[in-house]
């Protein structure tokens, strides 16, 4: 089956990304730039000649971690640290931090003081919902672009940034198309290989990752599936737990979509490619979904969760936190009251990024699962 | 003994009026703003409008030991218990009316600086929605190394938009000629601050940080107002006077300590008197000295221009190498002997970067205490671990110092 050698191919590059970056580099030359959150404009690393990658925080045991950042950082925050502390990045070249949350803010500093790799900090604005900050926003991005051209001693020209905004695009649209097949056809790929793909995105040269999407969705396209499922959204910062999705399909369901950073976050949204290329970055980023760590009104993260239950015929939603998430958990409380008003079940899930899931999260979801 | 401070009484009462007028505010057709610790109030104050910090009121609950209960009703409705205990506090008053003062009265605007964090912006995305009222957020982008022009022109021109913010939501115009007095009242006051702040480099120090965290209200709250420069200069007088006579608020001070982070708010009195017993003062703290870190971005004649720069540069929104200086230059200056990390779980910006400080503090070479708690919520401090630091960490300072004498 030609689908499950694609499949294989992108889980084998999620379960060992750093691995096949390695590689990346000795056989390509580029220089590695990671990056700590969806909010990077990864065109203008492509456009430098130089490979973007997003830093996952695999380290599982977090000593060195500790000595920088308390217990009550979030996994991911520790988690990356330690990757780049343990020497698991020893391919890296650079790291780019967005503005997100405080935790990532700090780590820039931390990462700055303490690892020894090119440093990018793109102070974008919190807010994106007004003029002023939209231009701004792209000032900002002119900044990195010159940041970059400066570090790496090289020129970025508009013809690379357009064809870079046209192969992100092109990558972008077909994880979106993919997620599309898995809510028109919930089940015609398992959920923990539809995560696994997204992550491998994340990490592969984007013309391959497209090339491979490609396929992929050829044989999708015609495939079927004729259960009658019932219909799950995962929403949340990282969800990167093999199990949860085995265990929801165990239970005849499916996760439908899913409104995370590790998942949707990471292709929604489209740079204009009739607008100038700078331009045209930033207004995807301000035009898409965001994440709770910006502003785009007070209603939004609300209103973009009940658009998607409504797209995607939504049955029941898993909220997946990182403890100690600040941004994520704010939003929560006010997302539960509406939904209880709407009479769609849900449930949190509190954890960090490698813990097991327990006996009594298993039962909590099953729980949640019967009741649809 | 020092005694007590006289000003102390006269701060209670000014801000029993304050809270009483906001209180009121409607009989008396005024507009209550609130406003995040480390907004741009001057404006406010130009307008007439009254500015209500919840920060200040979570200091007041904290204080008054009622945080972990308003924290724990804030978890009850889905707030996870790892996050900032100031907004679970205020979320808990605005629904409960609980406080010390019975809640804080409704907001009619909120503004929102990130200057502090990123977490007062979903704070005060929660108020707007419940209490439906506008809200204006300054966004100060952070300054890991430097202060961008963009970043500058961006901040300028956000003054402009909050000013316009303002005019639409009283239907007044703005009143630049009043603004000119409150940028300079409020520059006399934070000069003001600084000077009091200062007489703790005199041996004994007439104040410690429990002091200066009591009388940090004013300055926090009505900056740009006449009776705050008055209240400081009292409050000067008053120390320089003890200091004339070499009147230590601590009884035959011996160590001097530094503090770093928000305050216990709960703990006040027993680490007060548990660094006493060592005959320790903390002389200074990075957190009340947050007021006048700024005075050089300030232009005395044109507050509303450099307003922007002013309040992005402060001590939260900057690198942690650049807080690791503010606190080299405190060590020196106040002469301490130790320094004493409050790692506070509800405040990641302030707390993560800790232990990095401590590495760059290298070659000050003074010992340094971290304490774990939370600032309002009582159920994240263990008493007895903490004495048992703090009485370990003082024998170290107190072997230094005698070696040092040798
Ligand atoms: S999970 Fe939350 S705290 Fe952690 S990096 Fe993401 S937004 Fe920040
Ligand atoms: S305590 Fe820290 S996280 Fe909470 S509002 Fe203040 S600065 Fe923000």
């Amino acid at each position: 089956m030609q689908n499950k050698k694609v499949i294989n191919l992108f889980r084998e590059i999620a379960e060992n990304p750093y691995d096949y970056l390695r590689k990346q580099k000795t056989e390509t030359g580029k220089k590695m730039i990671g990056s700590t959150c969806a909010f990077t404009p990864e065109e203008f690393i492509i456009a430098a000649g130089a490979h973007p990658f997003r830093i996952f925080g695999e380290s599982e045991s977090l000593s060195g971690a500790d000595a920088h950042i308390q217990a009550y950082g979030c996994s991911m925050v520790r988690g990356m640290l330690e990757d780049g502390l343990s020497g698991k990045l020893d391919f890296l070249d650079g790291v780019v931090f967005p503005h997100a949350c405080d935790s990532i803010q700090r780590l820039s500093d931390i990462w700055r003081l303490n690892i020894p790799s090119l440093h990018f900090d793109v102070l974008l604005p919190v807010k994106l919902d007004t003029p002023l900050a939209q231009s701004y926003f792209v000032k900002v991005l002119e900044r990195f672009r010159k940041d970059l051209e400066k570090t790496l001693d090289v020129v970025i020209s508009e013809t690379a940034l357009k064809e870079s905004i046209i192969l992100m695009n092109r990558m972008r649209s077909r994880l979106k198309r993919l997620y599309e097949l898995q809510s028109e056809k919930p089940g015609i790929l398992s959920g923990s290989d539809l995560s696994a793909v997204v992550k491998a995105c994340m990490v592969m040269d984007k013309q391959e990752a497209a090339n491979r999407l490609a396929e992929l969705i050829d044989v999708l396209e015609t495939s079927f599936t004729e259960k009658k499922i019932k219909r799950i959204l995962i929403s949340g910062s990282v969800c990167s737990h093999p199990d949860i999705y085995e265990m929801i399909e165990n239970k005849g369901a499916v996760v439908v979509w899913d409104d995370l950073c590790s998942g949707s976050r990471y292709f929604e949204g489209l740079a204009d490619e009739d607008t100038e290329p700078v331009q045209a970055i930033a207004g995807r980023f301000t035009e898409r979904y965001v994440c709770p760590a910006k502003h785009l009104g007070v209603k939004f993260q609300m209103e973009n969760l009940k658009m998607l239950i409504k797209q995607h015929h939504i049955d029941g939603i898993l909220f997946m936190l990182l403890k100690f998430c600040e941004p994520f958990s704010f939003d929560y409380p006010d997302i539960k009251t509406e939904l209880e008003k709407m009479e769609i079940p849900f449930l949190l899930v509190e954890m960090d990024r490698h813990n097991e899931v327990d006996e009594q999260m298993r039962t909590r979801i099953d729980t949640m699962l019967e009741i649809l | 003994m020092a005694g007590r401070l006289k000003a102390t009484k006269r701060m209670k009462n000014i801000m029993k009026w304050y809270y009483i007028e906001a209180k009121y505010a409607r009989f008396l057709g005024k507009k209550i703003a609130w406003i995040t610790s480390g907004g741009p109030v001057e404006p406010l104050i130009a307008m007439n409008i009254i500015p209500i910090y919840p920060e200040n009121h979570g200091a007041m609950i904290g204080a008054s030991k009622m945080g972990g209960k308003m924290s724990e009703f804030a978890e009850g409705l889905g707030y996870s218990s790892d996050v900032c205990s100031y907004t679970k506090n205020d979320i808990t008053s605005s629904i409960t009316k609980e406080s010390p003062i019975g809640g804080l009265p409704a907001p009619d605007m909120l503004i929102c600086s990130n200057n502090i964090c990123g977490t007062v912006l979903k704070w005060y995305e929660i108020q707007a929605r419940k209490f439906n009222v506008p809200l204006f957020i300054y966004d100060t982008p952070f300054v890991h190394t430097e202060f961008t022009d963009e970043a500058r022109e961006y901040v300028n021109e956000q003054t402009k938009e909050y000013i316009r913010f303002l005019e639409k939501h009283t239907g007044k115009k703005f009143n630049y000629k009043k603004m000119k007095k409150v940028g300079k009242l409020s520059l006399e006051a934070m000069k003001l601050w600084k000077k009091v702040l200062e007489t703790a480099e005199h041996k004994p120090s007439p104040m410690t940080a429990f002091d200066a965290f009591f009388h940090l209200a004013l300055i926090v709250t009505l900056r740009g107002k006449k009776v705050v420069v008055k209240y400081y200069r009292q409050l000067l007088e008053e120390l320089e006077e003890r200091n004339r006579q070499n009147i230590g608020a601590v009884d035959n001070e011996k160590y001097r300590l530094l503090w770093d982070n928000l305050p216990i708010w709960y703990r006040m009195r027993w680490l007060s008197e548990k660094f006493a017993s060592h005959q320790a003062a903390l002389v200074a703290d990075t957190y009340t000295q947050a007021w006048c870190g700024v005075i050089d971005y300030v232009n005395e004649d044109d507050f509303l221009s450099s307003m922007g720069e002013a309040y992005t540069r402060i001590h939260l929104n900057v690198g942690v190498d650049q807080m690791a200086d503010t606190i080299k230059k405190f060590i020196r200056q106040y002469d301490v002997d130790g320094l004493v990390m409050h790692s506070n779980r509800s405040c990641k910006p302030y707390s993560f970067g800790q232990y990095d400080i401590q590495n760059l503090l290298q070659e000050e070479d003074i010992p340094v205490l971290m304490i774990e708690a939370d600032m309002t919520d009582e159920r994240k401090f263990s008493e007895s671990q903490a004495e048992a630091r703090i009485d370990a960490f003082m024998e170290v300072i107190k072997q230094r110092k005698k070696e040092k004498q040798k």
